[in-house]
C-alpha cells in the first residue's frame, strides 16, 4: 500500500456536458466539469453525495465496494454509491438516508423506527448502508424470511455486531409493512 | 432487595438513536471547516532505511499544494513509552513510516503531490519476527532499545507498576504437580479491529504555541494530555469529540495521525483534515500486538494449577505507546482467570520493523489467554479433566486476589460468578455435550463438531479517575459535564440515565455537554469495561453534589431541615409535610445555577467476568470451520440498559475476536515488510448469512460499586473466545490444533490430508 501511484488529476472535461438526477425527489442538474461544484468524470455517486452535495448521511468506509456502508437505492435497487461513477447516473432516480423518512410529516421510515426500538446499532458508522440494504431488500420482498433478511444484507459490514438486532429489526418493520 | 427503578434496568431508546438512522449523526469523516485543507501522507516502500535525500520541489509546484513537511521541517515531538519515536525521523522504520506529508486544497491533488517527491534512501536490512530481532547483529531500530528489547514499564501506573508475575515458587509448585506440560503457543496473526470509520483528525494550529483538534475515539480528554507530552508539553492542545465510527480500543492511540494534521496545519496556517483511507487503516495503522509464549503449567489432579512459568514474547512493531500498558493489564488478568500461589511469567517486548502495535478490546490479557489457556488444556488432557470445572474452580473468588497493574495486590470483593458459569453450562448443555478431550460432539459424515470453552476477566472496571459535573437550571433541566464521545456502546445515555435516576427527573430533562477538552473536567474515557463504574460514579456523585446543594438553598425558603427535603420531577417539598413545596426556580432565583462535582478514584477490587461456550463444526473434506453457537455467560451486578448490553455481548464475534480462531488476520510479507490484505476484500469479516446462534446468559448479583450496584463487560465480550475455538475444533477433528486462525489449510494438515508446504507468505 505505500508507494501509490495517484489517479491524475483530470485537467479538463472530456466534453462538456450536463447530467440530472433526482435526489431524494429533487431534481439536481450538475454540468460535468473540473470546478469545485461540478461532477468529474472521475467521481463517484458517493463522492458526489458527500462532498459536492453534502448529503452525508451517506458513509464511505472501505471505497472499493466490500464494505456496504455507501449503499443507496437507484431505481428502486441497492447500489454501491463507492462503486458507482456519477456521470452514469443521468436520469437515475436516487435515494439515500436522508430521503427515507416523510420529508413533511418528519415519520420515519418503518425500518428506521424499528432500528430505535431495538436499538440496531452501536457505533452507527454502517447502519445507514444497512437500512437502505433492508429498505430495497423489503421493497422488492416484503414478507422475508430471517434467512432472506440475513443473504440481502450479506454484503453490508458491521464490526460492532448489531447483526442479530439488525435481523430482528428488519423482521419488525416487515411485519408492519405487511 | 429488589429496587424500583424508573430508567436504570429498562429499555430506553439511545439519546442519539434517530439521528443515526436518518444520517444526520455527524463523525469526524462528515466534518468541514472554513478553508480546510486536505493532508495526505508519502509513505516508505522499505521496512528499514534513512533518508538521503527529499526533493519536494514538484510537489509544491502543483497547484493546490500549500505545504510539503518531511523529517527536515518538524520540531521534536515524540511519542512512545519511553518517548524515544520521534514524529518523522530521518530514518524510516517500517513499510508504511511518515516520509512526507502533503497539505492542498482537495485529496484528490493532495494524493498528486505525494507522487511528484523524489525521495532517495538508503536501505538497511530489517527484521520482521521477534525472535531474529533478540538475536545479536539483528538490525536495530533505535539505539535507545539495545537488542531491540523495549524498556518496560509503565510509569503512570505508579512506582511498583507490573512488568512481570513473579510469586511464591514455581519449583515447589511442580514438585506438587501431578502432571506437567509444556510447549511453545503463538497468537500472532496480527488482527486489525478495523472500525468502519478509518482513523483521522483534523487540526487547526494558532500560532504560536496553540492546537485545536477535532479527534475521533472514545477519551478526546485524554488526547489533549497525550498530545501535550509528545509535543514537548510546550504546546496548549485543546481536543473535541464527536461521534466515533467504531474504535474497539484502537482508535484512542491516533496520536501519529493527530500530530500529523497539527503539523500541516502549522505550516499552512490553515485547518488541515487527515483522514486515513481504509487500506491505510489496514496497512498503517494499530493492530493486536502478536504474542509468543514458551511456557511450562503445573496442575494436580484436581485441576488446581500449582505453578506457570514462562517468557512471553510480545512483538510491538516499531514503537510502543501502550504495550507495556497491556502486559500490565494481561499479566493481572491472567492471575484473575487462573488462581495459582506459584508463578514465574516475563514478559519480553520486541520491536521489529512493522506496522505498530496498539490497543484493541482484550488489551493484553486476550493476547496472554490464547497463549496459555492451550497450555493448560493440554495439562486438563492429561488429566482427563472437564475443561469448564477447571476454569470455574480456577477463577477467582471472593477472599481471593491478584496483583493488579499497580504492582499492588487487591482481595477480590464481587460476586462468586460459579453461579453464572453453572448456567452458562446448563443453558448451552456442556455437560452433555462434552465427551472428553479430543472427542467430537456429534459425527455427521465428513462433518465433525466439538464444544470448546473459555474463562475471561478484568479489574479494569474501577481503573483510573474520572470527574464529572453535573449543572442544575433553574427550569428543572441539568446538564451532565463529562468529556466523552459516543463510540457505539450506548453509554452516553447510560449515564444520563444514571443523571436522571439520582435526580429523579425525566430523561428527557438531562443533556450531555460538549466532548470538549476545554469545558469538561479530568475523564480517562470508556476504556475497557471502566465506564459504568467509574464514569458513573463521577456522574452519579455529581448529581447527588448538585442535589444536596439545591436542598441546602431551598431549606430556609421552605422552612425546613434540608434532611426533610426531598425532590422529584423538578419540585422540592417537605417529607414531612408534602404540602411545603416549591419548584426549583424558586428555590434557585432568577440568577443562578448550582453545580455539583463528583471524581472516582481508582479501585481494583473487582473483576468482570466472560465465560464463553463456543460449538463448531469442520468438514473434514474441505477445512472449513464454522461456527454453530456462541453462549456468553456473564454476571453485572445490574443492567443498565439490556439492549446495549446485548450489541456488547454480541460483540464476541466483532473487532478482533472470536474470528482471530477463524480466518482473521493480517498477513504480513516476512521478506519485504510489506502486508498483503489491507482491503477489506482479502482481510476477512464475518457476514450476515455467516451469523452461528448467539445466546446469552447475564446474571444481576448486586455488588457493592455505585449506587446502582453495576459494573461494565463489555471490553471483554470477545476474549475468551478464540482459545475456545481452539478447543472445539480440536475436539472436533480429533488431533490438537494451536495456530490461530485455523485456515482450512492448517485442518487439513493436522489431518495429514496435506503436506507442510506453508501458504505462501505468512512465515
Amino acid at each position: 500500500m505505500a508507494v501509490k501511484t495517484a489517479k491524475p488529476v483530470r485537467k479538463k472535461a472530456i466534453e462538456t456536458r450536463s447530467i440530472s438526477l433526482t435526489i431524494n425527489g429533487r431534481v439536481y442538474e450538475m454540468e460535468v466539469g473540473s470546478k469545485p461544484d461540478q461532477v468529474e468524470p472521475s467521481h463517484t455517486l458517493a463522492h458526489t453525495l458527500r462532498e459536492t452535495l453534502g448529503l452525508i448521511g451517506t458513509k464511505v468506509s472501505c471505497d472499493h465496494g466490500a464494505c456496504g456502508c455507501c449503499t443507496v437505492l437507484m431505481d428502486g435497487k441497492a447500489v454501491l454509491s463507492c462503486m458507482t461513477l456519477t456521470v452514469e447516473c443521468d436520469g437515475k432516480n436516487v435515494i439515500t438516508i436522508e430521503g427515507l423518512a416523510d420529508p413533511k410529516s418528519g415519520k420515519l421510515d418503518p425500518i428506521q423506527q424499528a432500528f430505535i426500538d431495538e436499538t440496531a446499532f452501536q457505533c452507527g458508522y454502517c447502519t445507514p448502508g444497512i437500512i437502505m440494504s433492508a429498505k430495497a431488500l423489503l421493497m422488492e420482498n416484503p414478507s422475508p424470511t430471517e434467512d432472506e433478511v440475513k443473504e440481502g444484507l450479506s454484503g453490508n459490514f458491521c464490526r460492532c455486531i448489531s447483526h442479530y438486532q439488525v435481523v430482528k429489526a428488519v423482521m419488525a418493520a416487515s411485519t408492519q409493512e405487511r | 432487595m429488589k429496587e424500583d427503578y424508573r430508567y436504570i434496568g429498562k429499555v430506553s431508546p439511545r439519546r442519539d438513536a434517530r439521528d443515526i438512522v436518518t444520517g444526520k449523526t455527524t463523525f469526524l469523516t462528515d466534518r468541514k471547516m472554513l478553508d480546510m485543507l486536505y493532508g495526505k501522507v508519502l509513505r516508505s516502500p522499505h521496512a528499514h532505511a534513512i533518508i538521503k535525500k527529499v526533493d519536494k520541489s514538484k510537489a509544491l509546484a502543483l497547484k493546490g499544494v500549500k505545504a510539503v513537511v518531511t523529517w527536515e521541517d518538524v520540531p521534536d515531538w515524540r511519542g512512545g513509552t519511553p518517548r524515544y519515536t520521534r514524529i518523522m525521523d530521518r530514518k524510516v522504520r517500517w513499510v508504511g513510516d511518515a516520509v512526507a506529508l502533503v497539505a492542498a486544497t482537495s485529496e484528490q491533488i493532495a494524493e498528486e503531490a505525494l507522487s511528484l517527491i523524489d525521495v532517495e534512501y538508503e536501505v538497511l536490512p530489517a527484521v520482521l519476527d521477534m525472535e531474529e530481532a533478540l538475536k545479536s547483529g539483528a538490525p536495530q531500530l533505535y539505539d535507545e532499545f539495545p537488542g531491540n528489547v523495549v524498556t518496560p514499564g509503565v510509569p503512570f501506573f505508579g512506582p511498583k507498576n507490573l512488568e512481570e508475575v513473579v510469586m511464591g515458587d514455581v519449583k515447589k509448585g511442580f514438585a506438587e504437580a501431578d502432571v506437567i506440560t509444556e510447549g511453545t503457543f503463538g497468537y500472532e496473526g496480527f488482527p486489525n479491529p478495523i472500525p468502519p470509520e478509518s482513523p483521522g483528525a483534523i487540526a487547526m494550529w494558532e500560532e504560536p504555541n496553540k492546537v485545536h483538534l477535532l479527534v475521533s475515539n472514545q477519551s478526546p480528554y485524554m488526547d489533549k494530555i497525550l498530545l501535550w507530552h509528545i509535543m514537548g508539553r510546550k504546546v496548549d492542545v485543546r481536543t473535541c469529540g464527536g461521534p466515533v465510527g467504531g474504535s474497539y480500543g484502537s482508535k484512542q492511540m491516533s496520536w501519529v495521525t493527530q500530530c500529523h494534521a497539527a503539523l500541516l496545519s502549522k505550516a499552512t496556517g490553515k485547518p488541515v483534515k487527515l483522514c486515513m483511507t481504509k487500506e491505510e487503516h489496514l496497512a498503517a495503522f494499530v493492530t493486536r500486538p502478536p504474542s509468543r509464549m514458551k511456557a511450562k503449567v503445573g496442575m494436580k489432579k484436581d485441576g488446581t494449577v500449582t505453578a506457570v512459568q514462562g517468557k512471553w514474547l510480545i512483538d510491538t512493531g516499531y514503537y510502543s505507546m501502550t504495550t507495556q500498558s497491556q502486559i500490565a493489564v494481561g499479566c493481572g488478568e491472567v492471575q484473575i482467570a487462573v488462581q495459582c500461589p506459584n508463578w514465574d511469567l516475563r514478559p519480553t517486548i520486541v520491536c521489529t520493523n512493522r506496522s505498530a502495535s496498539g490497543i484493541v478490546r482484550g488489551f493484553g490479557g486476550q493476547e496472554l489467554k490464547c497463549c496459555l489457556l492451550p497450555l493448560i488444556s493440554l495439562a486438563m488432557e492429561k488429566l482427563n479433566l472437564d475443561p469448564f470445572e477447571v476454569l470455574k474452580k480456577n477463577f477467582v473468588k471472593p477472599g481471593q486476589g491478584y496483583i493488579w497493574r499497580d504492582g499492588i495486590w487487591y482481595t477480590y470483593r464481587g460476586a462468586d460468578y460459579s453461579k453464572a458459569m453453572n448456567e452458562g453450562a446448563r443453558v448451552f448443555n456442556w455437560k452433555a455435550k462434552w465427551k472428553g478431550w479430543l472427542k467430537p460432539s456429534a459425527v455427521n459424515g465428513p462433518k465433525r463438531r466439538g464444544i470448546g470453552v473459555g474463562a475471561h476477566g478484568n479489574a479494569d472496571i474501577g481503573e483510573d479517575a474520572s470527574e464529572a459535573h453535573v449543572r442544575l437550571f433553574r427550569d428543572g433541566t441539568a446538564m451532565l459535564f463529562s468529556c466523552l464521545s459516543e463510540h457505539g456502546t450506548g453509554q452516553t445515555t447510560n449515564f444520563l440515565k444514571m443523571v436522571a435516576e439520582t435526580l429523579k427527573l425525566p430523561l428527557e430533562r438531562i443533556s450531555l455537554s460538549a466532548p470538549d477538552s476545554a469545558i469538561n473536567p479530568y475523564e480517562f474515557g470508556p476504556a475497557g469495561s471502566r465506564g459504568t463504574y467509574t464514569i458513573g460514579s463521577a456522574a452519579i456523585r455529581a448529581a447527588e453534589d448538585a442535589r444536596k446543594k439545591l436542598l441546602e438553598l431551598a431549606a430556609p425558603k421552605l422552612n425546613a431541615d434540608p434532611a426533610d427535603l426531598e425532590q422529584v420531577d423538578g419540585l422540592i417539598f417537605s417529607k414531612s409535610n408534602p404540602e411545603k413545596k416549591i419548584p426549583w426556580l424558586a428555590a434557585m432565583g432568577p440568577d443562578r445555577t448550582i453545580t455539583g462535582y463528583g471524581r472516582f478514584e481508582p479501585d481494583y477490587s473487582f473483576t468482570n467476568f466472560m465465560m464463553c461456550f463456543v460449538e463448531v463444526e469442520v468438514d473434514t473434506e474441505t477445512g472449513k470451520v464454522s461456527l454453530i453457537r456462541v453462549l456468553n455467560a456473564t454476571d453485572v451486578g445490574k443492567i443498565i440498559d439490556p439492549q446495549g448490553l446485548e450489541g456488547q455481548l454480541n460483540a464476541s464475534l466483532g473487532s478482533a475476536g472470536i474470528d482471530t480462531a477463524i480466518f482473521e488476520e493480517t498477513i504480513l510479507d516476512r521478506s519485504t515488510g510489506r502486508i498483503l490484505n489491507s482491503n477489506m476484500i482479502d482481510y476477512k469479516w464475518r457476514t450476515f448469512s455467516e451469523l452461528p446462534i448467539m445466546d446469552r446468559v447475564t446474571l444481576e448479583t448486586p455488588v457493592d460499586t455505585h449506587r446502582f450496584h453495576a459494573f461494565g463487560v463489555g471490553e471483554i465480550a470477545p476474549s475468551p473466545g478464540p482459545s475456545a475455538v481452539l478447543m472445539a475444533v480440536s475436539n472436533a477433528i480429533g488431533t490438537w490444533i494451536h495456530e490461530y486462525p485455523i485456515t482450512p489449510d492448517k485442518v487439513l494438515k493436522a489431518l495429514g490430508k496435506i503436506g507442510d508446504a506453508h501458504k505462501g507468505g505468512s512465515k
